[in-house]
């Protein structure tokens, strides 16, 4: 940090973490979540010379909500690095084109991190504790624990780096959890999803009659048909055949005689 | 279900549609979250686990992938869940019922949303000039309307979906022929299907993925196995 930009106060924020949270509120395929990135920044270019009420807030603001896409989480390091270039008094210019820049890492680090591979992880975690017994206490507080902490690290983490680096925050993406992290949960979540699935449809279908046979015999057929999922991939969504299938079973038991 | 519950159930589906998307992204949305809060309002959230974990089979492989076109399984899971804690039986004819509301209406949400963003889009588009001079007003005014509407969709729905599906629900307890047992394998089959192929989607791909996968397989079947 330069000896000119002083450390931002508590309440600001705070106020930029909380906006994070809503950042895709006003979500749209024009500018995707630009609004959103200037409503986050703002609490902090209120410090700007002339307040609220000056033109550098008003140019500051202007330039912070035109169009911007990035994961959610991960907009934090765009949030805390351009409010500190803002505030740095970094050139216009130079700020619109980092802020371009970042759109793309920005975006595919998260995607990776996040969607592809710490949600299914944490859905397998919640769905292997239900197939080993537990309640529903015990798999939502499990649940939503283990994917909040990463949430709200990730967001914590980002506004703190973003901030601290400002324009030079590219080289923090390299961090060893962005780079590794997402092989790191898929590999967990490999064997997690192996070995939890037995347990899942041992509960979802009950043991009935004949046990470990009724076992064996769900198991294989589901393994078959998730087959012809994966080579159907691209052109049938599994939920969606899922839907047709027991629609088509909820028929047929309703209605025949 | 008694006219208190089916208010909770939609302003809670509207806490849960809303948290999709908009705000916290905290993952209430999630079926196994939803359906088991739908189940705790109509007073077993146990069975509203059970609808939960089988949607959230279905719902593993779906990714909130910005732009992408993704199921809003909130709203519809919390439904699901509701009407099946709901049923006096816990029928499985109901159970799949609820599967299938939950499927469905997570198809329609997905759609409700697209069409929340398009009219966003034309929001912006119609204060493009009081943006681009950075009027906190409008900005603020796009983010908060955004929001709202967005509560408002997340309401609507759940609304539209309890309205429809309570007679659905009924029909299927009362006249469901198949066993319950063979209707639950059914159950488990269809959803640890899409489950694995979910996993498989996900993770094949990471380096040693596959080894790790084979290995725990093995573990998998001599645990099933011995005990």
């Amino acid at each position: 940090m330069t000896s000119t930009t002083p450390p931002l106060p508590l309440r600001t924020n705070v106020a930029m973490f909380v906006r994070l949270l809503a950042i895709q509120g006003s979500w749209n395929y024009e500018t995707l979540i630009g609004t959103g990135t200037g409503f986050c920044v703002e609490p902090a270019l209120r410090l700007l010379p002339g307040g609220p009420e000056g033109e550098a807030y008003r140019a500051a603001l202007a330039r912070q909500s035109q169009y911007f896409n990035a994961h959610p989480y991960l907009a934090a390091v765009a949030v805390g690095a351009l409010a500190r270039a803002e505030l740095d008094g970094e050139a216009p210019k130079q700020i619109e084109r980092y802020r371009r820049a970042l759109c793309s890492p920005l975006g595919s680090l998260g995607d990776r991190l996040v969607w592809a591979a710490w949600l299914p992880f944490c859905s397998l975690v919640a769905l292997a504790l239900f197939g080993l017994g537990a309640g529903p206490l015990l798999v939502l507080a499990g649940f939503l624990l283990l994917y909040n902490v990463g949430h709200i690290w990730l967001l914590i983490w980002g506004l703190r780096v973003g901030w601290r680096e400002g324009l030079r925050v590219a080289p923090s993406l390299g961090t060893p959890i962005l780079r590794h992290g997402p092989q790191v949960i898929g590999r967990a979540g490999a064997a997690l999803g192996v070995l939890a699935l037995p347990l899942i449809f041992d509960r979802i279908a009950g043991s009935g009659p004949s046990g470990i046979v009724r076992l064996a015999f769900g198991i294989l057929v589901a393994l078959a048909a998730a087959v012809v999922l994966v080579r159907l991939q691209g052109r049938l969504e599994g939920w969606k055949a899922g839907l047709i299938a027991l629609t088509l079973v909820a028929l047929y038991s309703t209605l025949r005689p | 279900m008694t006219p208190a519950d089916m208010a909770s159930v939609v302003l809670v589906g509207a806490v849960v549609g809303f948290d999709t998307v908009s705000f916290p992204q905290a993952m209430l949305s999630r079926p196994i979250v939803a359906s088991t809060l739908g189940g705790a309002i109509a007073g077993n959230a146990s069975l509203g686990l059970l609808c939960g974990a089988i949607l959230e089979c279905f719902a593993l492989e779906t990714l909130p992938v910005g732009a992408s076109r993704y199921p809003e399984w909130g709203s519809a899971s919390l439904v699901g869940g509701a009407l099946y804690a709901d049923t006096p039986s816990g029928s499985t004819g109901a159970l799949v019922m609820s599967v299938i509301i939950g499927l469905s209406g997570a198809w329609l949400g997905g759609w409700s949303m697209i069409r929340l963003r398009t009219l966003n889009a034309q929001r912006a588009r119609r204060n493009h000039d009081a943006v681009a001079s950075g009027d906190p007003r409008v900005i603020l005014g796009l983010q908060l309307s955004g929001l709202a509407a967005d509560l408002l969709r997340g309401a609507t729905l759940t609304a539209l979906l309890l309205a429809i599906s309570l007679p659905l629900r009924d029909i299927a307890a009362r006249g469901w022929t198949q066993s319950p047992d063979s209707t639950r394998l059914t159950l488990g089959i269809a959803s640890v299907a899409v489950a694995a192929s979910a996993v498989w989607k996900h993770f094949s791909s990471v380096p040693n993925a596959r080894i790790i996968m084979l290995a725990a397989a093995m573990v998998s079947g001599l645990l099933v196995f011995f005990t």
